[in-house]
């Protein structure tokens, strides 16, 4: 192998110092637009927001894709959940008709809805595919109210960034950015195949994520509490997902 | 280092003046980076599989559904039917997280080392068979080589034989573009920007059950260039590789 020449050893400067900051620009620039996740640290970091913020400007405008009735798979497919405890089970012996859904933090007038609020208000149905993180999947067709129409009702303030959202089951709580929050495909949802939304499916109320994988789609979902800030959940990471070591953010 | 001494093709005999590089330090960055990449890609992929080792084609696929086929390994949730009575841990996690860090960065080095190829001549020299071999009798004489297990000419310490290049384009610009294509197709992000990439492929599960053959040939070709390389010598190729040296003298051993 020949020496350095001076030549090579300049070239290799300017091109290590250019890449080193040219990834300080891309970092800023991606910080200012919100393009890192909150689970953007630690090892898997540079992956994670080179997932997110792609995935982030290309789906800026895009939609699920929507499937035809004759799709729709029979049966549905749902994984086991765990057991959903006393309240749970008073609440379905009436129906579920004292289950409320409160909605906090960022926003004009907080308030409280209960499925029959939700059902009052302009509903969506669509035919949607549904994939798990372990490789299953299934279509079928949710009906709910859009969250950006819940969104509206109670009025975010400028500075909201998230929609923290949590479960009837304590240990399930998640989170999506305004993008997704405000996209017209993410439903509260409470209906399926044309009925009631199944327990086994998340009834009576379930977050309905389409771009993003199964586990977004938190089940028995309680209460919404819009943010500007992720570390004040938790362990700070967004949802519950990162601290059993999953991604929060669920696009791939 | 320089790569304007390299013989331009397999049917040349010797170099014109004395090289000292078989591999170009561009080849043989990326080509690690890629190791490595590729062994974290498969081990994680695995570990991916074995939460669901049923198969299917079309849009949806779960246990309701008749799989296009099944792997008999247990699997690591116990809602799978696998007739082992057992049920593995649970690696998902870490492994997706990996998978896709280990996956962007293999695409950046390739992308680097494709456009390196295209503007350094790499590609034309030593990828594109020459014009001469493109025959059905040069392509029989190689593999007739191949299976008698000839050892490689002094020719080859400079550059690759025929069966070499044309294993390598399909493995750069079939097998890798078509395992990026179908793993991107899983995504229900990228399937709402590219409905068409998922829907040409017979859909999200039709690309996971592409994703896994493309995997299958790519380990192949894996094991036989590892096969290759210690019937052509491990400690010249691999010397080739790191250092970039070709050490003539003891070719073939």
């Amino acid at each position: 192998m020949k020496p350095l020449s001076r030549r090579k050893l300049i070239t290799t400067g300017i091109a290590t110092a250019a890449g080193a900051s040219g990834l300080a620009v891309a970092g800023g620039l991606a910080k200012r637009y919100g393009l890192i996740p909150p689970d953007g640290g630690g090892p898997f970091g540079p992956g994670e927001t080179l997932t997110y913020a792609a995935q982030r400007i290309l789906t800026s405008h895009s939609m699920a894709r929507e499937f035809s009735p004759s799709q729709i798979s029979n049966p549905p497919f749902a994984n086991e959940v765990g057991p959903l405890g006393g309240e749970f089970k008073h609440l379905q012996e009436g129906g579920f008709a004292d289950w409320r859904l409160t909605v906090d933090g960022l926003v004009a007038r907080p308030a409280s809805f209960s499925i029959a609020d939700l059902k009052s208000h302009p509903s969506r149905s669509q035919i949607t595919h549904l994939a798990c993180e372990e490789g299953w999947s299934y279509i079928a067709q949710w009906t709910g109210v859009p969250l950006s129409c819940v969104l509206d009702v109670v009025g975010i303030l400028p500075q909201a960034r998230y929609v923290v959202y949590f479960s009837m089951q304590k240990d399930w709580w998640d989170s999506v950015d305004m993008a997704d929050a405000l996209h017209p495909q993410t439903l509260v949802a409470y209906g399926m195949n044309g009925g009631e939304l199944p327990v086994g499916h998340g009834g009576p109320l379930r977050l309905r994520v389409p771009r993003q994988l199964g586990y977004k789609n938190v089940k028995y979902v309680t209460r919404l509490t819009v943010t500007d800030n992720l570390k004040r959940f938790g362990e700070g990471l967004g949802s519950a997902s990162p601290e059993g070591g999953y991604a929060w953010y669920a696009g791939i | 280092m320089s790569d304007a001494a390299w013989v331009a093709t397999s049917a040349a005999a010797v170099p014109a003046r004395t090289v000292t590089s078989r591999h170009s330090a561009l080849v043989r960055v990326t080509h690690w980076i890629t190791t490595i990449c590729f062994l974290a890609l498969l081990l994680t992929g695995i570990e991916i599989l074995i939460s669901h080792p049923r198969f299917y084609w079309g849009e949806t696929g779960n246990i309701h559904t008749t799989p296009l086929f099944r792997i008999p390994i247990p699997a690591s949730r116990s809602s799978v039917p696998t007739g082992y009575g057992y049920v593995l841990q649970d690696q998902n996690g870490w492994s997706r997280y990996l998978h896709f860090q280990a996956a962007w960065l293999a695409v950046l080095t390739g992308l680097l080392y494709v456009l390196s190829c295209l503007f350094s001549g790499h590609l034309r020299k030593d990828l594109l068979p020459a014009r001469a071999d493109l025959s059905g009798r040069a392509f029989s004489s190689a593999i007739a080589n191949h299976l008698r297990f000839k050892p490689p000419g002094t020719e080859e310490a400079w550059s690759y034989n025929l069966l070499q290049r044309v294993t390598y384009l399909v493995v750069i610009f079939v097998l890798f573009p078509l395992i990026i294509w179908t793993g991107l197709a899983m995504s229900p992000a990228i399937a709402s920007v590219f409905p068409t990439a998922v829907s040409v492929l017979g859909g999200q599960q039709s690309a996971r059950t592409i994703h896994f053959f493309v995997t299958v040939l790519l380990v192949l070709f894996l094991l036989v260039h590892i096969m290759m390389i210690c019937l052509a010598g491990f400690r010249n190729r691999m010397r080739a590789m790191i250092t970039g040296r070709a050490g003539t003298h003891k070719e073939g051993a």
